[in-house]
């Protein structure tokens, strides 16, 4: 996030796209809800499902999955032909202005009312809203990020944030909302194949040098590596001959799941780290049994970019190893020696080899955790980026144009499949479909399906329905729910039993390598 | 389309072109049926509906009219008949069967009908003998309307009607004054909130005018939630013009520009008068945009309650009216600065309202001249009980409890002695006979331990016992708690299990402590009126009536032979007849007997019904109840129950 | 108005700004008034009546919660009048419903067993009496005991002013009174989401945490903070221990940003997997068709000769890490170092594109 999270109640115009918030982030929410409730913000909530907010929002804007560019660009049209947008902020603070507007010229609400299905006066609504509002802030999930348009998406969003000059204030900013405890966290340590800890590039040279000479090491690999995508490709294609897995579990939560069984069974060797014998375990050749997080000590870094403390409350559960321990060990045993004592000496190395943490310690961090960059060890951290200045200069607008998604319904396969999450369960289930009172709320996988199209399949709520996509067949649940909209359905992805990734489809954003999960075409019918 | 009034001219042509039943009739003849609740309670309905056929039926030049409730409406229906040349004559408990008689006495025949002839009106020098005028008679001497004064008089659902008895022109008036003239004059009259608090209403709106906050709003508590009180309800159905100019008046004053009545459901015929007359209003320009031709504008919008007696309390009314539950908050903030929608609100009960254009036009020293020092002006009560003369009446404070119950409500009825009356509804003080010459005032009720409430008098009579009457009070007043604070949800309910258990004389000793300290503390930690004053039936009955509480706990007696765990009935051997009687109508069969030997009640058998006590003849009166503890020697307290 | 307010409590002389409660400004000068429906967090209502003040020239005594000073208010906060109200008002409370502190799960938590005690009240001054309402048993995470409500309504303002979930309220009427749901429904039929807001602010034990029921008081939990598991909010929260045992998740408003005590269902309710009976207690490998148990020694040094002989035949690049967004910094640090330094690829990545 640009912004910290305690900023959104200091909003005045709030815009939520492709987060479910209430169920993915629910405190989140409340700030939302809050923010509106109680400040009188208002609230343009974007999104196909009738999803939580849109009972809080002033304007809800239905696009067909997919569509986000368009309709992005048409608020952008909106802003520009009304003469809305922040001129000063243009000229001082941002280049590349001069393409937008040639680009955006296509995008009429009343042309983007037929490419999205929003209405144009609620296009027009929003655009005003959004454009006149002294603050505003705009937060999107992988709702926006999970498309083959993915980093399109978000460029659209930024584009749209700078046009208006609502970044670099309090209650302002473009906001992801981060799916993950410590996806932030795991990115900014440089678990990623083109970086060393804190975005330093791996290829170059300089770093490279330095990160060695840190590190005790002659010298260190310059090519950046493969993508999570690229990796499962690798072993299936025989690139990658051995796969070491610590705490993820892609044979649920990867896309098209038949495609990643038969990748990871063509590698000669996997190794899995994880607390449960996953789906993904399942297929090791080794595994390792590894802590939670309450067995053990360290950090996470959350969306608002605040690392904060993860303490040991009990004694690591009988037989188990806290992870960092295991990889020290096998560091060891690989012939580099790793002989931390504690976590905290890992983050004091931590600090040591990464700008933007090294003023960070676990002293600093304390009970309020610190926002990075945090650059010195009196520096007081970071609560909302590019104040005064980008970190790059100046803002470059990069002007996007739309294009459809790789599969849309067709004759045979008529709906459009969406994926994601539900409130009771979190990502692939291991650790939430374990506990009781979140199953009892949600034992089984539940497919969300409108009224109209439950009526056009004649399906009832709870019958069990079959859901095909040209990659696989699953069976689950019906509910059938005003928050599905008609021509869509949506099935969380928690469910091995019903494992909804086996129909998705694994075409990736070309930029960032995201798959674009959230939207294909499927059919559908009734079960047995 | 209807010419909108933009000027007083406009008022008064209306006035000169308007028929009203009380302007001599040119020709033909005048009919007025009082049609409140009370009137259709007692068939006023069918009533006017006879007068309609019967004077079709004769061919008669006759005209109609639909009245309120003059206040007599232990008289319903009310029937006045107005010939030219004659006084008006109003018939009182004219039910339709004596419709064709008045047709074909009176109007046909020019004889008055003397069966239900109440009194005559007067014009010119023109009397009938042998009937009174209203000032004659003893129930209307000593009233003073000006609330009231045009209830009975005009036809509610006629704006026209009221404009032609002056009604608006105050508002004409008020509008050519200054906000803060209006306002000043209202302060000056001395008028104070009829509502029950009596917070000065001109202060009110100058906190109001004053206060920070765009838009500003006007509300009106109709939410006449006292068991047996029905002023507002009257005033209402009888005269709601009276109440919108009140309203519009306040809004001109304080700057408001929306008004809200928020008024019970149960009230339909008052709801729906009221849509009529804000229809009216609206109609003519009298409510709406740039009302009188000025930059004002102001409109009424009807909120319909649901029943909740805590929401009469301002600020539950208000969290009413904005769809939430009808619950208290602490004041301050007051509405005056933090209202309705957190916006500046004006709110004012129905009666103040209706003060409001009288004193505007007749001015403040007019109306400041009425009543006492402390409280100026008139009052209007609901008298009931055990009164022969239960109705609506209007006096000016400081008028004697004893003359309300004596002089205009006729004492009490059926030739037994007075023994309290409540004041102001059911969190009202009950007084004792002693305290009948206090005049009726904010600071003398207060005083003595009752309220002013909103104008409610329960007149009691010696069978009446007190404790019993503690007890009702509460077991109204802790169901209607809203539940928020603790010593109201909590406090009222301990009251009455303590009465109770009294009243089944189960009393401890230290009962009466416990009362006055749980009393007390209620009384000085309660959220809101109604927990703050829920206590003051216990207190004044603990102040005034200590020793028939004590008779409960100390001899499990009561005096006033009603609680039925105190009393028995026995047969006075010496008397009774052996008529058979009372044994056959015993429902549990309890009484034995042989024909013409004095019949026994078996006590284990008998449920304390009371029917044998009814059905011994007089002439016998061998049936006692009895209360005390001796069973042996029980003391004869009552016979007659 | 005047930029500062000057009043005296107890006799001492106060200087503060408009606006300011009595409370506020006693706790200013460390004068203790007592509460109970108050709660920092939620906007006062002045319901319970339990903080209420004697101010020189009202006719009642005032609650400090909700009155704001006045430039010369003169406010005594304990004399006979205030505490025999006090007292009574306690006492009221304690006799409604079923407070019966020895089995309840609140018992040395409970505010209104403190305030009892701090008022010296060892007896009951009426006759307890049941609300009457079942227990709402209908879910496996709240329960929900309407004998041990004082409908101090802090549950309903935390579910509408914190979490704004507008679930609860206040029903019926009267001694009658209940905090409900719409409907009166039970809460697993009704629209609530579990964020146990409700249960964090309750005073008494009215609402606890179900599964935490007779797995220890609250004086012998050990509460240790941390960071929730679940999405990337990273809300704080205190693994509440015994015997090395997570039993329960409470949160505070106090650990500040970013959930200032707010959590969600997950987070509070979501910890059973700790001690699952799932939980790898051993590591396995691949034996037949299925896994055999191992020492880590052989464990490890299986993996790293693995490691070793197909870089050495395929080269470095043939062997690849996910690392995980659920580990900790130091974790994903020390996974990117291995693999980097140990094994020599730049093949890292995990789910972040997930």
């Amino acid at each position: 996030m640009t912004n910290a999270i305690s900023d959104i109640e200091q909003a005045e115009v709030i815009l939520v796209t492709g987060s479910n918030t209430t169920e993915m982030h629910p405190v989140i929410a409340a700030c939302i809800k809050r923010a509106v409730r109680r400040n009188h913000a208002r609230l343009i909530v974007v999104d196909p499902r009738k999803i939580g907010l849109t009972f809080y929002a002033e304007r809800w804007l239905r696009p067909r999955p997919g569509t986000d560019v368009a309709w992005i660009n048409s608020i952008m049209h909106v802003i520009l032909r009304d003469g809305l947008e922040n001129k000063p902020f243009i000229a001082e603070r941002t280049e590349g202005f001069d393409a937008l507007g040639p680009l955006l010229a296509a995008y009429s609400p009343e042309r983007v009312q037929k490419m999205t299905g929003i209405k144009s006066q609620d296009i027009e609504h929003a655009a005003h809203m959004y454009a006149r509002a002294s603050r505003a802030t705009i937060l999107y999930a992988m709702g926006i990020t999970q498309h083959t348009s993915g980093t399109d998406n978000v460029k659209a969003l930024a584009n749209l944030a700078m046009l208006c000059g609502h970044v670099g204030v309090p209650g302002a900013g473009v906001n992801p909302l981060r799916g993950q405890n410590n996806v932030q966290g795991a990115c900014d340590m440089g678990a990623l194949p083109d970086v060393f800890s804190g975005y330093q590039p791996v290829a170059d040279e300089v770093t490279r040098t330095r990160m060695a000479q840190a590190w005790g090491v002659e010298e260190l690999p310059q090519r950046p590596g493969k993508t999570l995508m690229e990796i499962m490709e690798g072993a299936g294609s025989g690139d990658i001959r051995a796969l070491f897995i610590m705490g993820e579990n892609p044979m649920l939560s990867d896309p098209d799941l038949h495609h990643v069984a038969s990748c990871l069974g063509h590698l000669e060797f996997l190794v899995v780290q994880d607390i449960f014998l996953t789906e993904t375990a399942k297929l090791a050749d080794v595994v390792l049994p590894g802590a939670s997080f309450a067995e053990k000590d360290g950090t996470f870094t959350n969306t608002e970019r605040r690392a904060q403390r993860v303490r040991q409350a009990i004694p690591p559960i009988q037989g188990c190893r806290p992870d960092w321990k295991i990889l020290c060990d096998l560091a060891s045993r690989l012939g580099v020696p790793m002989s931390y004592e504690t976590p905290r000496a890992v983050m004091d190395e931590i600090a040591s080899v990464t700008p933007s943490y090294a003023g960070i310690s676990y002293r600093r961090i304390g009970k309020k955790g610190i926002q990075w960059p945090c650059l010195a060890t009196d520096h007081p951290g970071t609560p909302y980026l590019h104040k005064g200045r980008f970190a790059r200069g100046k803002g470059r607008f990069h002007p996007v144009d739309y294009a459809p998604p790789p599969e849309v319904p067709d004759t045979d396969y008529p709906l459009y499949l969406s994926t994601g999450r539900v409130l009771y369960h979190w990502h692939t289930g291991t650790m939430t479909r374990r506990t009781r009172g979140l199953v009892e709320c949600a034992p089984e996988c539940e497919v969300e399906i409108s009224p109209k199209d439950a009526d056009i399949h004649d399906i009832r709520d709870g019958d069990p329905v079959q859901i095909t996509s040209r990659r696989g067949r699953i069976t689950a649940k019906a509910r059938i729910t005003e928050k599905a909209v008609p021509g869509m359905i949506f099935v969380p992805f928690h469910f091995a039993e019903a494992a909804v990734n086996e129909l998705t489809l694994r075409d990736v954003d070309p930029v960032a390598k995201i798959p674009g999960i959230k939207v294909c075409a499927v059919k559908l019918q009734k079960a047995g | 389309m209807i010419k909108k009034i933009t000027t007083p001219d406009d008022l008064i042509r209306i006035k000169k072109q308007t028929r009203t039943f009380e302007k001599v009739p040119e020709k033909g003849v005048h009919v007025a049926v009082g049609m409140n609740t009370c009137g259709m309670a007692s068939g006023a309905k069918e009533t006017m509906a006879a007068f309609r056929e019967s004077l079709a039926y004769y061919d008669l030049d006759a005209k109609v009219f639909r009245t309120g409730c003059a206040g007599m409406c232990f008289y319903e229906p009310l029937v006045d008949v107005f010939l030219p040349g004659q006084p008006r004559i109003t018939y009182k408990g004219l039910s339709c069967d004596g419709v064709s008689r008045v047709v074909e006495d009176h109007i046909l025949g020019g004889q008055v009908v003397e069966n239900w002839v109440l009194a005559q009106t007067v014009v010119g020098d023109k009397r009938l003998p042998g009937i009174p005028t209203y000032d004659e008679i003893p129930y209307c001497r000593g009233q003073h309307k000006i609330v009231l004064a045009r209830c009975g008089h005009i036809d509610p659902e006629d704006i026209y009607q009221y404009i032609a008895m002056d009604g608006y022109a105050a508002s004409a008036k008020a509008l050519e004054m200054d906000p803060e003239q209006v306002i000043d004059t209202i302060r000056r009259s001395g008028l104070r909130g009829r509502g029950g608090a009596g917070f000065p209403t001109g202060l009110k709106w100058q906190f109001v005018r004053e206060a920070k906050g765009h838009p500003k709003y006007i509300i009106c508590n109709a939410d006449e939630g006292d068991p047996g009180a029905f002023m507002d309800r009257s005033i209402l159905e009888g005269d709601p013009h009276a109440v919108l100019e009140g309203m519009l008046i306040a809004a001109y004053a304080v700057g408001a520009t929306r008004g809200y009545i928020y008024v019970r459901a149960e009230y339909p015929l008052a709801v729906e008068r009221l849509r009529k007359a804000i229809q009216q209003a609206c109609d003519l320009g009298l409510l709406g945009p740039n009302i009188f031709g000025s930059d004002f504008s102001f409109d009424i919008r009807l909120k319909l309650g649901a029943g909740a007696f805590v929401c009469g309390e301002e600020t539950a009314l208000i969290a009413s009216i904005e769809g939430k539950r009808g619950m208290p908050h602490p004041r301050p903030p007051f509405p005056a600065q933090n209202g309705l929608w957190g916006k500046p609100t004006n709110i004012n009960n129905v009666e103040t309202y209706a003060n409001v254009a009288p004193i505007i036009s007749n001015g403040a020293e007019w109306y400041a001249a009425i009543g006492t020092p402390d409280s100026r002006g008139t009052k209007v009560f609901c008298v009931t009980g055990k009164i022969k003369h239960s109705g609506l009446i209007e006096v000016p404070m400081g008028t004697s409890l004893r003359k309300i119950v004596y002089d205009i409500g006729g004492g009490i009825t059926a030739g037994r002695a007075f023994k309290a009356v409540q004041t102001g509804g059911p969190s009202g003080g009950v007084l004792p006979e002693a305290l009948l010459d206090l005049g009726v005032g904010y600071k003398e009720l207060a005083e003595a331990g009752s309220i002013m409430g909103s104008g409610g008098m329960v007149v009691m009579d010696e069978n009446t016992c007190m404790a019993d009457v503690a007890r009702y009070f509460l077991s109204f007043t802790r169901s209607e708690s809203c539940g928020k604070c603790t010593p109201c949800r909590e406090g009222l309910t301990r009251l009455y299990e303590i009465l109770d258990r009294i009243c089944k004389g189960n009393g401890h000793a230290d009962d009466l402590d416990r009362l006055e300290s749980l009393a007390t503390t209620i009384k000085d930690t309660a959220l809101c009126g109604l927990g703050l004053s829920a206590p003051n039936p216990v207190l004044t009955v603990l102040k005034y009536f200590r020793e028939e509480i004590e008779a409960h706990i100390f001899e499990q007696r009561c005096p006033a032979g009603v609680c039925p765990d105190l009393v028995w009935y026995r047969i006075n051997a010496d008397r009774c007849s052996g008529c058979g009687q009372c044994r056959r109508a015993c429902p549990v069969e309890a009484i034995v007997g042989r024909p013409k030997v004095p019949h026994e009640i078996d006590r284990m058998k008998c449920v304390k019904c009371g029917t044998c006590l009814e059905v011994c003849p007089p002439r016998f009166h061998a049936v006692e109840c009895v209360s005390g503890q001796v069973a042996d020697e029980p003391q004869a307290v009552s016979s007659e129950r | 108005m005047a930029k500062t307010i000057s009043l005296t409590i107890n006799g001492k002389r106060i200087t503060t700004v408009p606006g300011t409660t009595i409370l506020m400004a006693a706790r200013q000068v460390g004068i203790r008034i007592p509460t109970l429906c108050y709660h920092p967090r939620l906007s006062a209502t002045g319901s319970c009546r339990v903080c209420m003040v004697e101010v020189r020239g009202r006719p009642t005594l005032m609650p400090s919660c909700t009155t704001t000073v006045e430039d010369g208010m003169e406010v005594v906060t304990a004399n006979d009048r205030v505490l025999e109200a006090r007292r009574l008002i306690v006492q009221l409370l304690l006799a409604s419903g079923n407070h019966n502190c020895l089995t309840c799960q609140s018992n040395g938590a409970c505010e209104l067993q403190k305030l009892a005690y701090d008022l010296g009240i060892e007896a009951l001054a009426f006759p307890a009496r049941s609300s009457g309402y079942p227990r709402d048993d209908s879910n496996a995470m709240i329960e929900r005991d309407p004998d041990k409500c004082i409908l101090c309504s802090r549950c309903v303002r935390a579910c509408q002013e914190v979490q704004v979930n507008e679930v609860l309220d206040f029903g019926y009427r009267g001694r009658r009174s209940k905090i409900v749901t719409a409907w009166d429904l039970p809460y697993a039929e009704s629209d609530c989401v579990f964020c146990g807001e409700c249960v964090s602010v309750c005073p008494t034990g009215a609402l606890t945490e179900k599964q935490a029921k007779f797995q220890g008081r609250p004086w012998e939990l050990k509460k240790v903070r941390t960071t929730c598991p679940y999405c990337g909010t990273g809300c704080q929260l205190d693994l509440n221990v015994r015997d090395g045992r997570v039993v329960k998740v409470t949160s505070d408003t106090l650990h500040g940003p970013p959930n200032y005590g707010s959590l969600c269902v997950k987070g509070r309710f979501g910890y059973d997997f700790i001690h699952h009976p799932d939980r790898l207690t051993a590591p396995l490998v691949r034996h037949k068709e299925g896994f055999r148990k191992a020492s880590w020694d052989e464990a490890l040094d299986l993996v790293a000769s693995r490691f070793s002989q197909i870089k050495q035949s395929y080269g470095a690049d043939a062997l690849a890490g996910l690392s995980s967004a659920r580990c900790t910094n130091e974790e994903n640090y020390l996974f990117q170092k291995l693999m980097r330094t140990a094994i020599g690829t730049n093949n890292i990545d995990h789910c972040a594109r997930l």
